[in-house]
């Protein structure tokens, strides 16, 4: 943080409040995460998909489509706000702020530079997870809040779904906490930046190498947290008429999407952190200065290719029925990350 | 102000910046929206036809298993994070103490999928 403050531009910085100064980084926080979830729907969500399945996608506004994404929220944003008059107006209306704000929170563990943080906290990544399941909160009030049997099935199918895939998000992370011993996400960085494989110490140690179980579990999870295709009963268009979001029109509906890709996004990141050692890449001092500027870009890059598998996921396998979706969390991947658990303390305890 | 409360701080301001923008949103959008509801219009949506009886129907037990197994499992994160972020210091003792821990809530997870509370139908 000072070391950040010291260079020319941000000086000012140094004289502002603490308040000023935290307003200013949330403010800078909160646009990192809509630009960067902007992207994501227009590379992969409209452009990529487009050309698996042979479409062309955006054409129209902007080269190559790509001021479609502005086009698309003006829309939504002259679009009337209809309210259905026998739903619960408080409980109806709150569920998108519930929901964008826990995804919003997330942003705040996450390290993107040696110095270039939010905040530093031996809870790190406890505190994302405990912030990231209030969204379910928010799904279930949206659900209820709307008064309509489609929304009603749609949060509760969405509630069950999330609390079960929440577990092995969780214990698929401890795996990493066990061999970082640390829940601190900066220090996950900097251990995977300077830990070294049978003694080559050239790439650091990703924790992907020696986790891999975990992070496939982590991606399984990640893929039902979002709601994403295989996954996608709780949307699910042809019977639920998208679900809980059913009774939701204009802006308040488009938050919700806001609320899914700026998710996505995030938790890409969290993953990036955890398994594919966040902002360090092979070849620079961990400590040099020169990742508070390029670190940012390489976490946006590895960002970029974790929600790639994320968007090739679901739009490659079609959807789980209800009963495989809550087979496969409870009897596979949870049993699955316990051991996975088990074996990596053994290994640590003993080695 | 403590280090550790300014850390709790810096999150409750993003928090309140992100309802705010939220709300900033929904705001600028009250702007530019028509509004004109209609009795048609604010009806609720049951496939276009006249919604029948209490939207708010009565739901299948089953989640009700769900939720209470989540709990199960979720309390067991509290404990197994503090644990593995420590491994090191309490070596084979806290290894062994964790196993048993684990076993004994696999034992309730192995009870609810013998009783047939993990079939979904």
């Amino acid at each position: 943080m000072t070391a950040v403050l010291e260079i020319a531009p941000f000086a000012i910085l140094a004289d502002l409040a603490y308040w000023q100064v935290t307003s200013i980084r949330a403010i800078a926080g909160l646009a990192a995460v809509l630009l960067v979830a902007g992207t994501l729907v227009y590379v992969h969500l409209f452009k990529l998909v487009s050309f698996m399945q042979s479409r062309l996608g955006p054409m129209e506004a902007g080269p190559y489509g790509s001021l479609q994404l502005l086009a698309e929220t003006g829309k939504f944003l002259q679009k009337e706000d209809i309210i259905p008059r026998r739903a619960d107006r408080f409980v109806f209306c709150t569920a998108p702020f519930v929901v964008l704000v826990s995804t919003f929170l997330l942003v705040v563990v996450l390290p993107a530079g040696p110095d270039a943080w939010f905040i530093s906290n031996d809870l790190g990544i406890y505190l994302a997870m405990a912030v990231s399941s209030v969204s379910v909160i928010g799904i279930l009030m949206a659900g209820w809040g709307s008064a309509s049997k489609y929304s009603l099935i749609g949060g509760l199918r969405a509630t069950g779904q999330l609390i079960a895939y929440e577990l092995p998000l969780l214990l698929a992370v401890v795996g990493v906490v066990i061999q970082a011993e640390t829940m601190n996400l900066q220090s996950i960085v900097l251990t995977q930046a300077e830990g070294e494989i049978f003694g080559w110490s050239g790439i650091g140690n990703p924790f992907i190498l020696t986790q891999f179980l975990g992070f496939a579990i982590f991606m399984i999870a990640l893929q039902a947290e979002l709601t994403q295709t295989p996954f996608d009963m709780p949307v699910a268009e042809s019977e639920l008429v998208t679900g809980y979001m059913t009774e939701y029109s204009g802006l308040r509906f488009l938050l919700f999407f806001i609320g899914e890709f700026a998710t996505a996004g995030v938790f890409s990141a969290i993953a990036a952190v955890l398994f594919l050692g966040g902002w360090y890449i092979p070849g620079l001092d961990a400590g040099s200065e020169l990742f508070n500027v390029i670190g940012p870009l390489v976490l946006v890059g590895k960002v970029v290719l974790l929600s790639l598998l994320i968007f090739w996921f679901r739009f490659t396998f079609p959807r789980f029925r209800e009963d495989q979706l809550q087979k496969l969390a409870w009897k596979y991947l949870i049993p699955l990350s316990l051991a996975n658990i088990f074996v990596t303390a053994v290994l640590k305890v003993l080695w | 102000m403590s280090e550790f409360l300014r850390t709790y701080l810096t999150v409750g301001i993003f928090g309140l910046l992100g309802a705010g923008f939220v709300g900033a949103l929904l705001g600028v959008s009250r702007i530019l929206r028509p509004s004109r509801p209609t009795l048609d219009k604010t009806e609720n949506y049951e496939s276009g036809v006249d919604p029948v009886g209490n939207m708010w129907s009565q739901a299948n037990i089953r989640y009700y298993v769900f939720a209470l197994l989540f709990v199960l499992f979720d309390v067991e994160a509290v404990f197994i994070f503090p644990w593995a972020a420590r491994l090191e210091t309490y070596g084979l003792f806290g290894l062994v103490e964790m196993s048993i821990f684990i076993f004994i809530l696999l034992l309730g997870l192995f009870y609810a999928w013998r009783k047939g509370m993990l079939r979904w139908i």
